[in-house]
């Protein structure tokens, strides 16, 4: 006689252990994100949190005797009647307003230009992109010499090309200089990486578009226009959106050539901030500071979602 | 409608010659297939009857006229991509009035000959969608409706029906030549599948590492093949071909199979004898082999068999049950049996 064994059901025999294993893999992943995590919520996240906090009391840099005081929105009200807040918020957007054509413009020309099958394209596009991948102090110190008064480098060109008829400009001294002075050397600095997203972004076109568009009786232009703008578009409202935002945060320029002077000229909501946590000791107050910029900020990424779901095409 | 004359083209890379020296011609109103495997110049020679790429040496004639330094749009053709190429921000409506618009037609010409192509290819209601918004057979109609809408004198088809799945590719396939039969314009088309070739063309150009292989219509090279290049390229199963040498008026493979030679043929030489799969049959008498698979496809049976130690393949019309192992006895058809030298040139 022979006994049956009874059959165990298929999905128990089969989960039990997969079960087990989906338990163990779930164990390493979690132990394989935690440094990670660890890292970014004490660096990153706490801080970020506790700036919301900051901003409404009066927290010093350095402790003092004196408790902190939940103090509301003061910090805010005071931010708003500071004529010099409005002014580096005006100056911000005075920079941003010159950075985006100066800075995109020179990125697309050079991304259209490097696009091109010409010798050594590799080796250009590599050079065109060293000053994005310089560091901004040293690239100030650079251009500081290259901007000095009266015998700077730019000075003696400008005054040997119009034959002595051009007087000598205070770049960085003369505050309706200065401003335009920070925009040369940022956006000599920068454009390599909105050049990149460029050339990501004209790699992206098919050729096969460009091909059709020769066969529909397009020129060089009707093609520029037709095919390369349009399959750029999510690339041009990203790289704008991306300009933005950095010039919005503009700082280290600032603070290593002209300390926000002349005359408040160059004085950026960055600066502002760190001036009134660092030599103020006003930690609260700067606080405040950067979540308006924060807002700021978030208000331009999610018109640029926005704006890239549109274009999107 | 014309005619395009292709004289001695030749096509280089720098130093890498990729086509070599190729004459064909093509009738007022043919359909003509350029099929071959991948790299063997196809799309190259396609690329430039358009215009696409620069011609090293030859010469190219649309109509009569040399068109070898002629831009794209002189050419008066249009082109059909892989990808279908439609300008993604553009409408459907806009894409297919896209050239007529370049040309600076008015805006009633372009809507009604935008609105005529349409209703040749049932687009009507997609008009006002974009490419993003339409499924892969829709966008090939489009492409087709862009290329119909300039009414040019020669349609260039470069594998378009490629990104299709195979259900819609055959759908598809009988509508292209189902226009061109109501069109009757010039259209070269290429494609690496011998059977689009097959089924569409009224001559197929076969073409293999930038030469021309044959050129002939389509059952021509079923039927005749010029070589074993396209003996084996044309048809599905491929052709089955064997190794070995003629011996006593027989064709003895290289693993000792003696195959009847064809009637007339006893006397010649051959180093590759084949015969397609269709041409075989299971009979009493004739070579023995031994079932290795059978693929039953409803309408036919595929059998792949062992014949000494190469394989074979058979395609019967018959429901025969066949069981991997059985021993079966093969007899070709002679009369369609196909011999070729030790260059793979054909002899009969």
């Amino acid at each position: 006689m022979t006994l049956q064994q009874p059959a165990l059901p298929a999905t128990a025999v089969a989960t039990r252990p997969a079960r087990r294993r989906d338990r163990g893999r779930l164990f390493q992943e979690i132990g394989m994100l935690a440094p990670a995590v660890a890292l970014l919520t004490i660096f990153l996240l706490v801080p970020f949190l506790l700036s919301f906090w900051t901003a409404m009391t009066n927290q010093p840099l350095v402790p003092r005797p004196t408790p902190v005081r939940f103090i509301g929105l003061t910090n805010f009200l005071r931010i708003f009647k500071d004529d010099l807040f409005w002014t580096s918020l005006w100056n911000v957007s005075r920079f941003t307003f010159w950075i985006l054509p100066v800075q995109c413009g020179l990125a697309f020309a050079t991304a259209l230009l490097l696009h091109q099958k010409l010798p050594l394209r590799n080796f250009f596009r590599g050079l065109f992109f060293l000053p994005a991948i310089t560091s901004m102090v040293v690239v100030c110190v650079i251009w500081g010499t290259l901007f000095q008064y009266p015998t700077g480098p730019f000075n003696q060109v400008i005054g040997f090309l119009s034959g002595g008829d051009i007087q000598p400009i205070d770049w960085l001294g003369d505050p309706n200089w200065a401003m335009f002075s920070i925009v040369l050397l940022s956006a000599w600095q920068a454009y390599g990486f909105q050049m990149i997203v460029y050339l990501a972004g004209l790699q992206g076109i098919p050729d096969e578009l460009y091909d059709a568009a020769r066969i529909d009786g397009a020129n060089a232009f009707q093609r520029f226009w037709h095919v390369t703008m349009p399959g750029l578009r999510p690339t041009h409202v990203f790289v704008l959106i991306i300009t933005t935002i950095q010039a919005f945060k503009l700082y280290t320029q600032v603070a290593i050539l002209t300390q926000g002077g002349p005359r408040s000229s160059t004085e950026t909501v960055v600066h502002y901030m760190v001036r009134a946590g660092f030599e103020e000791q006003k930690l609260g107050y700067a606080s405040a500071v950067s979540v308006i910029l924060f807002l700021i900020v978030l208000v331009i990424a999610l018109v640029q979602r926005q704006l890239l779901r549109r274009f999107d095409v | 409608m014309a005619s395009v004359s292709i004289d001695q083209v030749r096509k280089q890379y720098g130093a890498v010659p990729v086509i070599h020296n190729i004459s064909m011609n093509i009738e007022d109103g043919e359909f003509v297939t350029l099929v071959g495997p991948s790299g063997c110049g196809k799309s190259t020679l396609l690329r430039m009857l358009a215009g696409l790429e620069d011609i090293s040496g030859g010469e190219i004639r649309i109509d009569g006229r040399v068109v070898n330094d002629v831009a794209p749009k002189e050419r008066d053709i249009a082109m059909v991509f892989q990808s279908y190429a439609l300008y993604p921000h553009m409408t459907v409506a806009e894409n297919m009035g896209f050239a007529l618009k370049l040309k600076g037609q008015d805006r009633a010409t372009i809507e009604k000959s935008v609105r005529d192509a349409a209703d040749i290819l049932a687009l009507g209601p997609l008009l006002d969608r974009l490419p993003k918004q339409l499924s892969g057979g829709q966008r090939q109609r489009v492409a087709m409706g862009r290329a119909i809408v300039r009414q040019p004198q020669v349609y260039l088809f470069d594998e378009p029906l490629s990104n299709l799945d195979a259900k819609l590719r055959v759908t598809m396939r009988a509508e292209i030549k189902d226009l061109h039969q109501r069109l009757k314009t010039t259209t070269v088309y290429v494609t690496h599948d011998q059977i689009e070739a097959m089924t569409m063309a009224d001559r197929i150009v076969v073409m293999r590492g930038g030469n021309v292989e044959q050129i002939g219509r389509p059952l021509e090279l079923y039927d005749r093949p010029a070589n074993t290049f396209v003996a084996t390229f044309i048809g599905s199963p491929a052709m089955n071909l064997f190794e070995g040498a003629t011996v006593n008026g027989q064709f003895v493979t290289d693993g000792g199979v003696a195959l009847p030679m064809p009637e007339g043929y006893q006397g010649a030489t051959a180093a590759a004898y084949g015969v397609r799969p269709e041409h075989l049959t299971i009979a009493d008498k004739g070579v023995a082999a031994t079932v290795v698979v059978v693929e039953p496809t409803g309408s036919e049976t595929h059998v792949l068999a062992k014949l000494g130690p190469a394989d074979v393949n058979l395609v019967l019309r018959d429901r025969i049950h066949l069981q991997p192992g059985q021993p079966i006895t093969l007899a070709p058809d002679i009369r369609r049996v196909h011999l070729f030298t030790a260059h793979g040139i054909r002899t009969n």
